[in-house]
């Protein structure tokens, strides 16, 4: 066995599972809170992905730092997309609120192929270069090329948003209301918890997350495309439902777990089946155990 | 008054939000790495968002109070609304306009070939193969409630069952067909057996999930089926055993089409009456109270997928034969959305209104040659906006109506009588005994 490869692949892994971590975290609190699928949830990665280009793409002729210009992109792009969640809750899903469960799904997936075509219509069909790349770290070299630079700064700094995240979730007022509010909505907002807010709240973390991640994932593969969001919406789906859908570890491990297993396909087997393990994954786990790894099993009430 | 400084000042900041939303992906562009800014295109979507906001919150804060202002003042708009209301009721308590309008259509349908040129021929001929897809799906989607999000697997398929059989054993056209069609039951069954504990939107990503590796599978076993390259050289269905020259071939593939699709009418209006029907709409309401009534789910769920997928393989069969050419680009998930947003489009479970929207929805990019690069955006916010303002559809299905008189020997003579007439609707849902065909309000 080669270790130093077995290494390699495990990396790349875990740097690609905590970017479907980052993404399937909006999947599950959005879930967790009004129990809807957001569909549109992967198109606001891609617009993530797109706006830290646009602004890359500015700042690079003006001559800033690298690392400037990343820390920049990535400021506007979380801002630009926390406020395309805000608003998407705004208009597609909360004149749905009491409907059927159906119709604000509909919805969703009407909103995500709105939003593909608006990027494609707006700015382009083709795949664009990001222009910059995560700079070479020295100190990485010492640990004979396992981890790339760009692995390094992925995994500390989707960790780190993670951990922050935990914090928030767990120790603050509003952390508290969210849970409660996905715990029994109808109980928190006769606690005074306002639940339009905490769910405009969700959206807003969940797509900032998201935008956070298209532009990680722009800077790693240095390409963005109008189509990104759908194979990467369904794979974060899938990541959030292996980790048990509703559950924020849940998300991160299930986001890790379906990296390293697509990591080890394609390192061992070959990489034209990855797409098909993530969706046949997604099949079984949701016909052989749908509450997931770390999810409670739902008893339906009659 | 309904435009007070107030309301107009917020529609002002709605725009200026969307403004400011929206600026850096329409209104900057990277050319070759300069930024080009384009501030018009911005602001004229800010114009347009004023007045749409305007009208989004007179629709709720007026329109649905009935035309009246909070004051108990009546709406300035309120003739349009009462306008709207007008016409949409009239659609719906005539639905034997939309029977006309069906038959109108397939008299003019059936001497088209003889008046128009070859081309109009092939797309109304692809028209009516996506009448028979969306109704397809309406069987699951509509009558059933099971939101399938991979229709397009069972078209794939139906012309890959064609295409491969022809191209390895030789088998034609009409042998084919019963295959497919087959081959798809057997494909649905294979879907709906894991997927009948599950629900909502659970099942609508299972079923996207199975479309999505029956196009991989396609495309990555390029050995076999051609991969993304697709099967060509597909022979045109023969004419009782004769060859026909291109131009008469190509009459008689719009000719089978719309056959096809006729009967597919025909059979999904037959089989909405019919007990295995019932059963399906009895499924749509109310899973658990109708297996309190009896009804089997497992049998009644296989069944819909059934009788579902099995018209997307006969129509991938003509469309391998009208197109001689397939990939699996013409199976993706847009095309799923597309077959949907008919379903959506028309009103869900509605025959009538479900094949109007599909040939609407399949013929409008040929016509509107500006309309089709927006196509799908134009589809995406018709899906929001349906569901939001009309989420019964454009032609909803009409409920079926009991008489309680004609139990009492009078037949017919309470038609006109609307104290007496009730939907099946309010009777299932137990609500007082008004006559509200409006939307599907689950409790």
């Amino acid at each position: 066995m080669d270790w130093q490869y077995f290494l390699e692949i495990t990396f790349s892994g875990l740097t690609r599972g905590s970017i479907y971590a980052l993404i399937a975290l909006g999947y599950t609190m959005v879930y967790g809170i009004i129990e809807l699928i957001n569909f549109a949830h992967g198109e606001v990665y891609m617009l993530g992905a797109f706006t830290s280009f646009i602004v890359a793409s500015i700042l690079g002729t003006m001559g800033f730092p690298v690392g400037a210009i990343l820390v920049i992109a990535a400021l506007i792009a979380i801002l630009w997309c926390a406020a395309y969640g805000y608003t998407l809750e705004k208009v597609a899903y909360k004149p749905l609120r009491g409907e059927s469960r159906l119709a604000p799904l509909i919805s969703a997936i009407g909103m995500s192929i709105f939003l593909q075509n608006y990027v494609q219509l707006a700015q382009t069909s083709d795949f664009i270069r990001f222009p910059v790349r995560i700079p070479r770290f020295d100190f990485l070299s010492q640990f004979g090329g396992i981890v790339r630079s760009s692995d390094f700064v992925i995994l500390v700094s989707s960790s780190l948003i993670m951990i922050c995240l935990t914090l928030f979730i767990r120790y603050t007022k509003m952390g508290k209301a969210m849970r409660a509010t996905a715990q029994n909505r109808k109980m928190a907002m006769l606690l005074g918890i306002d639940a339009d807010k905490i769910i405009s709240l969700t959206f807003i973390i969940g797509s900032g997350l998201a935008a956070f991640g298209g532009l990680l994932i722009a800077s790693h593969t240095s390409q963005v495309g109008f189509s990104i969001g759908f194979l990467a919406g369904m794979k974060a789906f899938t990541a959030a439902v292996l980790g048990g859908i509703g559950s924020i570890p849940g998300a991160m491990l299930g986001g890790l777990v379906l990296g390293l297993a697509e990591g080890y396909t394609t390192g061992y087997f070959s990489g034209d089946y990855e797409d098909v393990l993530a969706f046949s994954l997604l099949i079984l786990i949701l016909v052989f155990r749908p509450s997931g790894l770390l999810g409670k099993a739902k008893v339906q009430k009659v | 008054m309904f435009l007070s400084a107030k309301r107009l000042f917020r529609s002002l900041m709605v725009s200026l939000w969307f403004m400011c939303l929206v600026f850096p992906i329409m209104g900057i562009k990277i050319v070759k790495k300069v930024a080009v800014y384009s501030f018009d295109s911005v602001f004229y979507l800010g114009i347009g968002i004023f007045f749409a906001s305007l009208a989004w919150a007179w629709y709720f804060e007026v329109y649905l109070q009935g035309g009246m202002e909070k004051d108990g003042k009546k709406s300035l708009f309120a003739p349009v609304g009462q306008c709207w209301k007008k016409i949409t009721t009239k659609i719906e308590d005539t639905p034997s306009a939309g029977k006309y309008t069906l038959l109108i259509l397939l008299v003019v349908f059936s001497i088209l070939p003889f008046v128009s040129s070859m081309y109009q021929t092939t797309i109304f001929a692809l028209a009516f193969l996506y009448v028979m897809l969306a109704l397809g799906l309406n069987i699951v989607v509509g009558i059933a409630g099971q939101l399938v999000l991979g229709y397009a697997a069972f078209y794939a398929i139906g012309a890959y069952t064609y295409a491969l059989l022809n191209q390895y054993l030789g088998f034609g056209f009409w042998i084919c067909l019963p295959i497919a069609g087959f081959v798809t039951v057997i494909a649905g069954f294979v879907l709906a057996f894991p997927v009948l504990k599950l629900r909502g939107d659970y099942l609508a990503i299972v079923t996207l999930g199975f479309g999505e590796i029956v196009r991989l599978l396609i495309t990555n076993f390029s050995d076999f089926t051609g991969g993304a390259k697709g099967v060509s050289n597909i022979p045109r269905p023969s004419f009782f055993g004769m060859e026909l020259s291109p131009n008469m071939n190509t009459i008689y593939v719009y000719y089978l089409a719309l056959f096809a699709a006729l009967i597919t009418i025909v059979v999904v209006a037959r089989l909405k009456d019919s007990r295995v029907g019932m059963a399906l709409q009895a499924l749509k309401d109310d899973e658990i109270a109708s297996e309190a009534m009896g009804i089997d789910l497992r049998k009644t769920k296989l069944a819909a997928f059934a009788l579902g997928s099995c018209w997307a393989g006969f129509a991938g069969v003509l469309f391998a034969a009208r197109n001689s050419f397939i990939s699996p680009a013409s199976f993706t998930f847009m095309d799923s959305v597309m077959i949907l947003s008919m379903v959506v489009l028309g009103g869900m479970g509605s025959i009538t209104g479900v094949a109007l929207a599909a040939l609407i929805l399949a013929l409008m990019p040929e016509y509107l040659r500006a309309f089709s690069e927006y196509r799908m955006l134009i589809f995406g916010l018709v899906m929001v906006l349906m569901m939001i303002f009309r989420p019964q559809g454009m032609i909803p299905p009409s409920k079926r109506k009991y008489y309680p008189s004609a139990l009492f020997g009078k037949k017919g003579s309470g038609k006109n009588d609307s104290a007496q007439k009730f939907s099946a609707n309010t009777i299932a849902h137990g609500n007082s005994l008004n006559e509200s065909t409006e939307g599907e309000k689950h409790a």
